[in-house]
């Protein structure tokens, strides 16, 4: 095989910045996407459940919209037809004076894509409480909201910790879609480097390496707060 | 001039003699000559909006400069074998197309891709076909007029071409603080220019134009400044294969000698209103070796 | 970019058709590949040689902790390379689905074979029976059963994934949209209708496994 090696690329100027950059645009874009994600997810979940036809059937509506369209898809539209479509104004505002747009962008897209799926885990959770559980706070003279805030949600948000911690990593990958829209996150530097260097192993290995780190370190974090949240007698784990 | 009527006597007569000879050549094939003679087929890669050079038009089908001259190279090479050959066409932009061609899968580049020393460490080249370098292209009403007058605005570039690094270059040694938008190919350079995401886009002249002509409203854009670069373009054929690299050589020497690479440019730039150098005519000169 | 013009579809139409069943080819062929790769991987996870399920394990950690686009950069630059000769864009990116899904499959598989009593597994030794045919007609017809809602909406995901050569200009139908999109000037005319195509698909294969999981489920 006509192939050179050379691992010493990966250290050399500007190479190895790309890589560190590369890195913090990865993590700080998967970050901000997840909060977004976190917390609208969590609001139509819980929007799902609720005994108002109209506001879980919006919610209902909003999870199916975004989970069967390709993520790349939202992405584009975000980026490449939302600006056309809206006054000329908030276009140019999108497309020049939004601060940093291919990355808002992806957050906004990652994070109302991602939050359809953390809004099915919610729900799920919210589900899986026995029903007697909300009769009995019921009968106790608690609200509604009460009923939301002092006994399902507490009890289903720590349900779902493990599926969320496969949700959060999901969106570490994703991110790399950016890279379509001109991001130069994780994957697009390792092409980058592959592009300038010719050594394209090396470079994809280079980023691997780190995506595998982000899972190990991701894994290890979320097992932490897995072992704290656990409801004893509940899981395996920690009880 | 007599000389001339000379040579091409000569070359006449000695493409008379080889021609007939030829097939005989072809028992012992290595490489991509043989690659191409198991499989009945050259696959060749393609740009989807380099124009005039390598894009689609309206069927999807490439079209453009390189793409007629590529033709005349796989005639070439039909003839060495001694059989039809088909062409299979793969679509390539400036991130792919070294290592698909670098690992075999495309036999042949046929786009707008410049002729470099890092390069070549990793593909061959055949002859110059055009020569051409870096220039800006912008809205007429931008006030932009060089690269001097980016300060503070938007310029879109496509990493893995020569022109991202020229740009990035002279705009740090000229201490100018312009943003740079990554755009994968130059339709989409053009998109983020007409939409108004960028002030500019840079890459080689003619490719400027070449968006310049086939966009809607071609008078709202102008290509400005000087030349930036100097980008000889030529065909990429893979490294360490001089069997092949020698039909596409003889096959761009023929297209020179006889003057039909005249017609071919005339077809593609002509409608543009863009001329052949003296610098582009003698580099044609310079590759019309004899047989 | 003013006023919307949405002709510019029924023109592209040939053209968007011939990306939509290169999606399709590739998510058939994906699923069949995966699929077979998938029950290798999970067979020998779950079998008793350490090595082997520990070669398997780390090959599905592995590719679960990576995103699909780098996997597909990945295939696209290495199978070339490995064969030593031509391969189509095509058949990289395929090759990288394969191995790609073959992972999520495998963890899909084992859940539906660990789904399967541990006692109907004796029962089948007791019978005298040996490994490969208790797998063969105890568990796995089982697992299947129990698996298919799981694995379909798995082939819906693998679909949306598809649109993901784009990053390697294979015209399927998300780069298809695409090329119209920016050579005809009409973003959001071709974004949007890209958008509504795959949600028609998507949302009908979803409503699929909604009947197909009320089936199982009785």
């Amino acid at each position: 095989m006509n192939y050179n090696w050379n691992w010493a690329v990966l250290f050399q100027d500007p190479y190895l910045g790309w890589l560190i950059s590369g890195l913090g645009w990865t993590v700080s874009v998967s970050l901000c996407a997840w909060v977004v994600a976190f917390v609208i997810g969590a609001l139509i979940g819980v929007g799902r459940t609720v005994n108002n036809r109209l506001i879980s059937g919006l919610c209902t509506a909003y999870v199916e919209l975004f989970r069967n369209v390709p993520l790349l898809v939202q992405l584009f539209v975000w980026y490449f037809a939302i600006p056309e479509m809206v006054p000329d104004g908030v276009g140019h505002w999108m497309k020049r004076e939004m601060p940093m747009p291919e990355f808002t962008t992806t957050v906004i897209a990652l994070g109302l894509y991602t939050a359809s799926r953390v809004a099915e885990q919610v729900r799920a959770g919210i589900d899986s409480i026995p029903k007697g559980l909300k009769a009995a706070a019921k009968a106790n003279g608690l609200s509604g909201t009460q009923v939301y805030r002092y006994i399902l949600l507490p009890i289903s948000f720590r349900i779902i910790v493990p599926p969320l911690t496969s949700e959060f990593l999901t969106v570490f990958k994703n991110s790399s879609l950016a890279l379509t829209i001109g991001l130069l996150e994780l994957t697009a530097q390792s092409q980058q480097i592959a592009d300038y260097t010719y050594n394209s192993f090396e470079a994809f290995t280079a980023a691997t390496v780190i995506y595998i780190f982000i899972a190990l370190v991701v894994t290890g974090l979320m097992q932490i707060v897995e072992t704290r949240t656990a409801i004893p007698g509940q899981s395996g784990k920690g009880a | 001039m007599l000389i001339g009527k000379k040579l091409a006597a000569i070359a006449f007569a000695a493409g008379l003699g080889l021609g007939v000879g030829l097939p005989a050549f072809a028992q012992d094939l290595t490489g991509t000559l043989k690659k191409i003679s198991d499989s009945g087929e050259i696959v060749i890669g393609h740009r989807e909006s380099s124009v005039p050079f390598s894009y689609l038009d309206s069927d999807q089908k490439p079209i453009g400069y390189s793409i007629d001259i590529c033709a005349r190279i796989v005639d070439e090479i039909s003839t060495e074998l001694g059989k039809e050959i088909s062409v299979r066409y793969v679509p390539i932009n400036p991130k792919t197309r070294i290592p698909l061609l670098a690992n075999g899968t495309i036999n042949m580049e046929c786009g707008s891709t410049t002729n470099t020393l890092t390069r070549q460490q990793q593909v061959e080249y055949l002859p110059t076909t055009f020569i051409t370098g870096t220039k800006i292209l912008t809205k007429t009403d931008s006030g932009i007029n060089s690269i001097d007058d980016l300060g503070g605005k938007i310029i879109g570039l496509a990493p893995g071409t020569t022109n991202d690094r020229v740009i990035r270059e002279e705009a740090e040694k000229r201490g100018i603080d312009v943003d740079f938008l990554v755009v994968n190919d130059h339709a989409e350079g053009m998109l983020a220019l007409e939409t108004g995401r960028a002030d500019a886009y840079s890459t080689d002249h003619i490719l400027l134009f070449g968006l310049i002509e086939t966009s809607k409203s071609p008078d709202d854009f102008a290509v400005v400044g000087d030349f930036l670069s100097y980008d000889p373009y030529a065909l990429m054929v893979p490294r360490d294969d001089s069997a092949f690299e020698l039909i596409g050589k003889r096959a761009l020497a023929n297209l020179f000698r006889t003057g039909e690479i005249n017609d071919i440019y005339a077809k593609w730039f002509d409608p543009m209103g863009i001329e052949q150098t003296p610098l582009l005519q003698a580099a044609f000169q310079l590759a019309t070796l004899p047989e | 970019m003013s006023g919307f013009d949405f002709s510019v579809i029924v023109s592209a139409l040939p053209f968007l058709w011939e990306g939509l069943q290169l999606s399709f080819l590739l998510t058939i062929l994906a699923i069949i590949g995966g699929l077979g790769f998938g029950v290798l991987l999970a067979l020998a996870r779950m079998s008793g040689f350490r090595l082997l399920s520990l070669v398997a394990a780390t090959y599905v950690n592995l590719i679960r902790s990576v995103p699909l686009i780098l996997v597909i950069f990945w295939f696209y630059f290495l199978v070339p390379l490995v064969l030593g000769r031509p391969v189509g864009g095509f058949y990289s990116a395929l090759i990288a689905f394969v191995m790609f899904e073959a992972a999520y499959y495998s963890e899909i598989m084992r859940a539906g074979i660990k789904s399967v009593a541990k006692g109907q597994v004796q029962a089948g030794k007791s019978t005298g029976l040996g490994y490969w045919r208790i797998q063969r007609h105890i568990v796995l017809p089982q697992a299947f059963r129990n698996m298919i809602p799981v694995l379909v909406t798995q082939a819906i995901i693998l679909f949306q994934d598809t649109s993901l050569v784009f990053v390697v200009s294979l015209r399927d139908f998300m780069t298809a949209s695409s090329i119209v999109a920016r050579t005809e000037g009409r973003l959001v005319e071709m974004y949007l209708f890209a958008a509504v195509v795959y949600f028609v698909i998507c949302f009908a294969g979803s409503l699929t496994v909604r009947r197909l999981q009320s089936k199982v489920a009785t």
